[in-house]
């Protein structure tokens, strides 16, 4: 009877172990295909756009040839004319210390402005957060009309300058937000055994608040930088002579000719576009996991 | 090291009044211990003494200096709070060196003085580790370190062991006691627990709905409580309470507690009854006061304190068991030796000590 139990029931449990393991097989194989799919779907464009830039303009032309793979060759002529014949230098320039300087102020502004509304009660400072954000609800595509006004005001202009001053009216309200949440999220003791322990309120946010708070701080500043590296609609308002020009615009306004497209240039000149941007990714990525992950195992 | 003193301490959130007027005074050296339910204002005394909270009227003084303006930094105080409230991404040298550096200290002073109380506290090999490497109780003595290094006049404490688990939350409560006795620093502690209020205390302030209920020693709080909410606090199981009439009883009184039960009262606590005779009253009476009749104590004084009372619930815990009973619809619990606790159901003969019985008056809550 033992006997029989047990060889009864050994089949059982194995095959109970084994359809788990065929569950778990299953959900691998659906997850898989889905990131598949979803990465063919993301990474078909840039995989067009790198073809396209490795062609030569004749091959870009030809409609027989099969556009998805390069047939002539790879020539990397339209990169060595895109950095020589065109003022393509002068908009990674122009956009360089744009964004920079936008950063900069930025993340400084909405700092200060975050700690003071999210930690330090005031009359008001509930009505100021929210006014805040409500600001950066206001399409750009409206605002351009007033701000052109100002900036004409100023003699700003058609100078890239004017995007310094343009463009935190779109990172500020949102990343004071981003880091208000940020800021209410660490315990209120902590600011108090600052206090005792002597702080001022600027060393318990130097010392504190931007080093606790720095995943926070990360997210703001990649966002402060996407929105201004990728900016369209202010630089196409205000700015015409190409020596001001930033990348988006002059990319577009310099490669496409009425109706001739330089469409080998335009490809390169998007990926060279978006190279600072992958590379702050990725670099900010691995310090923001980094941060998140500290200490989180026990020594 | 230094005295506190509160005078008409009071602190009003818009309409709602945490502190009302609260007068302490606490020695130089001596620990403190507020103790009281949530929402009694313990903890906003002790922020408004931290200079956390700013004072709605009345003054406090640390040291002989009033501190009512003056900013935490400025009090010389030192804070534990309960969730540790350390920095997390400094190690726990820093965390304690933190508030010296921002003082300026020598480098070489700084260093003496973490390793030294890393010492009293037991914590010099943790001191390269972050708070999110510690245990909770090592995160409480880098807290307590964080408080010693900066050797200040005061040291308040807000509910520190809370957060700990039962067995740490005694070892660390021993450990503070230990701490106190070495720096001797004037101390105000925070907490909801009695048995801790108890334990480390010189002196405990039992503090209820914003006001002081009583101000004493340990002992003198469990063996004369001024007022119902202090008899009801402090000890663990909680005093009886049961309603009574106080009776003329010869020369002597009695109090009834049930058609039953007819206690008399003991000679020595008479004269401080005689006003209330004939009235309804509260008799109050601890567990460890209702146990079995000791049989050699058969004496002509002890006898009318016996009465038998069927047992409900019986809870052993050990070295005692503790018994609950109805006694004129009012449960009541005694605490016997475990060999004479009966079983649920059965009748027991049980013996109520009255020399440690407390008559209250139910309109003023006052003790007798």
């Amino acid at each position: 009877m033992t006997v029989d139990a047990i060889n009864v029931s050994t089949p059982r449990r194995g095959s109970l172990k084994s359809s788990l393991k065929r569950n778990r097989r299953w959900a691998l194989i659906a997850s898989y295909i889905f990131l598949v799919l979803f990465a063919i779907f993301f990474l078909t464009p840039p995989y067009y756009m790198i073809v396209t830039s490795l062609k030569s303009d004749a091959e870009v032309a030809r409609m027989a040839t099969n556009p998805w793979i390069v047939a002539d060759g790879i020539t990397l002529d339209q990169y060595k004319l895109l950095l020589t014949q065109t003022d393509f230098l002068i908009y990674f320039k122009n956009t360089a210390i744009v964004t920079i300087c936008v950063v900069a102020i930025t993340m400084v502004v909405s700092v200060l402005a975050a700690f003071s509304l999210g930690r330090m009660k005031f009359w008001g400072s509930g009505i100021l957060a929210t006014g805040i954000f409500l600001t950066y609800l206001v399409p750009d595509t409206l605002l351009f009309i007033p701000l052109f006004q100002i900036v004409r005001g100023l003699g700003l202009l058609n100078s890239y300058w004017s995007m310094v001053l343009v463009y935190p009216t779109l990172t500020v309200p949102f990343c004071t937000w981003i880091m208000i949440g940020y800021f209410q999220s660490i315990p209120k003791e902590l600011d108090e055994a600052a206090l005792i322990d002597g702080a001022s309120h600027m060393q318990m946010l130097l010392k504190i608040f931007i080093p606790v708070a720095l995943p926070g701080i990360i997210a703001a500043t990649i966002f402060a930088f996407t929105v201004s590296w990728a900016a369209f609609v202010y630089p196409m308002a205000f700015l015409y002579s190409s020596d001001q020009l930033v990348l988006t615009v002059g990319t577009v306004t310099s490669l496409i000719r009425a109706d001739v497209y330089k469409w080998g240039m335009l490809m390169a000149g998007a990926l060279v576009a978006a190279g600072p941007p992958l590379i702050i990714y990725a670099f900010l990525m691995d310090y923001y996991i980094a941060g998140l992950t500290a200490g989180a195992t026990k020594g | 090291m230094a005295d506190v003193l509160l005078r008409n301490v009071v602190k009003r959130f818009d309409e709602v009044e945490a502190v009302r007027s609260i007068d302490l005074d606490i020695r130089s050296s001596e620990l403190v211990v507020l103790v009281g339910p949530s929402g009694c204002g313990k903890s906003t005394t002790l922020r408004m003494i931290a200079g956390l909270e700013e004072v709605t009227s009345g003054e406090i003084f640390i040291g002989g200096e009033l501190v009512n303006d003056l900013p935490p930094k400025d009090r010389d105080i030192a804070m534990v709070f309960q969730n540790y409230a350390l920095y997390p991404h400094m190690t726990a040298f820093e965390n304690m060196a933190f508030g010296l550096r921002l003082r300026k200290f020598p480098k070489s002073e700084i260093r003496e003085r973490v390793e030294d109380a890393a010492r009293i506290l037991d914590i010099t090999d943790l001191l390269l580790r972050r708070p999110k490497q510690l245990s909770g109780g090592q995160r409480q003595r880098v807290a307590m370190g964080r408080a010693i290094v900066r050797h200040p006049k005061v040291f308040l404490f807000d509910e520190p062991l809370s957060n700990l688990d039962a067995k740490l939350r005694v070892q660390m409560r021993t450990e503070i006691k230990r701490v106190h006795q070495k720096v001797k620093t004037t101390t105000v502690y925070v907490t909801h627990d009695q048995v801790e209020a108890m334990t480390l205390a010189d002196r405990v302030v039992v503090m209820n709905r914003g006001q002081v209920e009583q101000i004493g020693a340990p002992q003198e709080l469990y063996h004369h409580p001024r007022t119902r909410f202090v008899a009801g606090f402090i000890g663990s199981p909680a005093m009886n309470f049961l309603p009574c009439r106080l009776e003329q009883n010869g020369v002597g009184m009695r109090v009834r507690v049930s058609d039953t039960v007819v206690l008399p009262v003991p000679e020595a606590s008479a004269a401080r009854y005689r006003g209330a005779i004939g009235r309804d009253l509260l008799f109050g009476l601890r567990p460890e006061h209702i146990t079995e009749p000791r049989r050699n104590d058969g004496s002509e004084a002890r006898r009318g304190r016996e009465f038998s009372a069927t047992l409900d619930v019986i809870e052993p815990m050990g070295m005692e068991t503790m018994v609950y009973f109805s006694l004129g619809g009012t449960e009541v619990c005694g605490r016997v030796s475990p060999e004479n606790a009966g079983a649920p159901g059965e009748a027991m003969l049980l013996n109520a000590n009255v020399d440690h019985m407390h008559l209250i008056d139910p309109e003023t809550d006052l003790v007798l």
